[in-house]
């Protein structure tokens, strides 16, 4: 769970500071978008860089989830018999809310690449016009999308709340200094990447870009 | 103080069991749970019924013997506590109280509120030891310990094996209890030629007993009424990741 999780945030990094190139302007943000496609030229041919940065998390998607689930399977078979009175669990709301968390962050992901990558669920998709695409995505008419992804943004900070924090303990943080260390910096991480995220729609959203 | 019990009713390990509700009038807020539980057996015995089968050694929360989910809490609301030292102050008088066993597969129910907790025994045959020649005390500072090692390895030997963190996981995991009996040893001069086999050995032993995987939650260590800290799970992850990853150990000690 730690490695892949670790390799999915660097990339959720990389994709947020990509993102907010849309405040450059549109040419920037195009040329960014035109760039994605041919890193490693003329070393790799066309899009072959791209293919494998996608080959590598798909797998590390596929590992995460697979882990998961062995995981809750494990969780389910470790107590056949329910409890008739149960407390919520008292870590965090983060820490109760992975699974399903996770699942609505897979079924954004879904809807997203449908979105942004391929277009056919974006009333533009135009994939020679990324800018336009994204400005209307989040148009003011279409609020729903708009709040549709600041909830899948906000439950991928939940998510990351506890999964970094966890990431740290599974890979051998031990001590109480540095525990609370590793709480901290998780919940910067959590809040600097829905900030990150947030600050695209909602600036196409109040006409600052368009 | 007037209770009323919702006790969980188990004839024996095949019997399907159910949750039966008890009324108990007259309990002094100063009883411990158990006492309380004590009276409600008297009655239960002098109606001719079949008293309430529970586990309990030394009553003073030392020996780990007593464990009861109450009101969905291991060893009930109040922290840092075995279910002995409760008190019934901690309750208001008409409440319901639920009363149920610890929850795991690798802690099945033997009668009523008493699991067999067998699975943490094999734990500990797996690598909770040292070997050391035994015979005569060595003398005390042939073995210099810092003194910081030798609180931390206190603090995890504190641990009495209630089973409360398996209890409370949501995981039903037991890996507080695994890592507490590694870091008592794993901190000491003592403990270190076998370091690296006794965590591969205990996880194992973990894990074949079916507890379930650890995912950090946390809810362990806020049951647990010796007050394990997190933090030993992490010296569990970090000594397992070595002797797996670096020395590529095996099992054994």
């Amino acid at each position: 769970m730690a490695v892949t999780g670790i390799l999915l945030v660097l990339f959720l990094i990389a994709h947020m500071l990509g993102n907010l190139k849309v405040f450059t302007g549109e040419t920037s943000f195009d040329h960014y978008a035109h760039w994605l496609r041919e890193i490693g030229k003329p070393l790799l041919p066309g899009v072959w860089f791209l293919w494998i940065l996608r080959t590598v998390l798909v797998v590390a998607v596929v590992a995460h989830i697979w882990a998961a689930t062995v995981l809750a399977l494990r969780a389910r078979a470790a107590r056949p018999v329910k409890y008739a009175h149960r407390k919520k669990v008292r870590g965090s709301y983060a820490a109760r809310t992975m699974r399903w968390g996770g699942v609505i962050i897979l079924l954004f992901v879904i809807y997203h690449l449908l979105d942004l990558t391929t277009g056919t669920l974006n009333p533009v998709g135009d994939a020679s016009n990324p800018y336009g695409n994204v400005v209307a995505d989040f148009a003011p008419e279409r609020w729903y999308v708009t709040l549709f992804y600041t909830l899948a943004i906000v439950a991928v900070g939940f998510h990351l709340r506890h999964g970094a924090f966890s990431a740290f303990r599974s890979l051998g943080q031990q001590t109480p200094r540095g525990e609370r260390r590793a709480r901290n910096a998780a919940l910067i991480l959590a809040v600097a990447l829905c900030a990150g995220y947030l600050v695209v729609p909602f600036a196409v959203l109040t006409g600052l870009v368009s | 103080m007037n209770l009323t019990l919702r006790i969980w009713r188990q004839k024996g390990p095949e019997d399907k069991g159910r949750m039966v509700t008890y009324p108990v009038d007259d309990v002094s807020p100063d009883m411990s749970f158990l006492e309380m539980l004590d009276v409600l057996n008297e009655r239960l015995i002098l109606a001719g019924e079949d008293p309430v089968a529970f586990d309990h050694d030394c009553r003073e929360g030392i020996c780990g013997m007593c464990g009861l989910m109450i009101n969905g809490d291991a060893h009930g609301p109040q922290r840092g506590t075995t279910a002995c030292q409760l008190h019934m102050r901690q309750f208001s008088d008409g409440e319901t109280i639920d009363i149920e066993p610890w929850r795991a597969s690798a802690f099945p129910v033997v009668k009523d509120l008493v699991v067999n907790r067998n699975a943490f025994d094999k734990i500990i045959a797996a690598g909770g030891y040292i070997t050391a020649p035994t015979g005569s005390a060595p003398e005390a500072h042939s073995t210099p310990v810092a003194k910081a090692n030798a609180d931390a390895a206190f603090e995890s030997a504190a641990c009495i094996g209630c089973g409360a963190c398996v209890a409370a996981c949501p995981n039903g995991s037991g890996m507080l209890f695994t890592a507490a009996k590694l870091t008592q040893l794993s901190l000491l001069p003592q403990g270190q030629p076998e370091r690296y086999t006794r965590v591969i050995g205990m996880v194992d032993a973990h894990d074949e007993a079916g507890f379930g995987g650890c995912t950090n939650a946390g809810e362990c260590t806020v049951a647990c009424p010796k007050g394990i800290p997190l933090n030993t799970i992490g010296r569990l992850n970090r000594d397992y990741l070595k002797a797996t990853a670096v020395r590529g150990d095996t099992p054994g000690s």
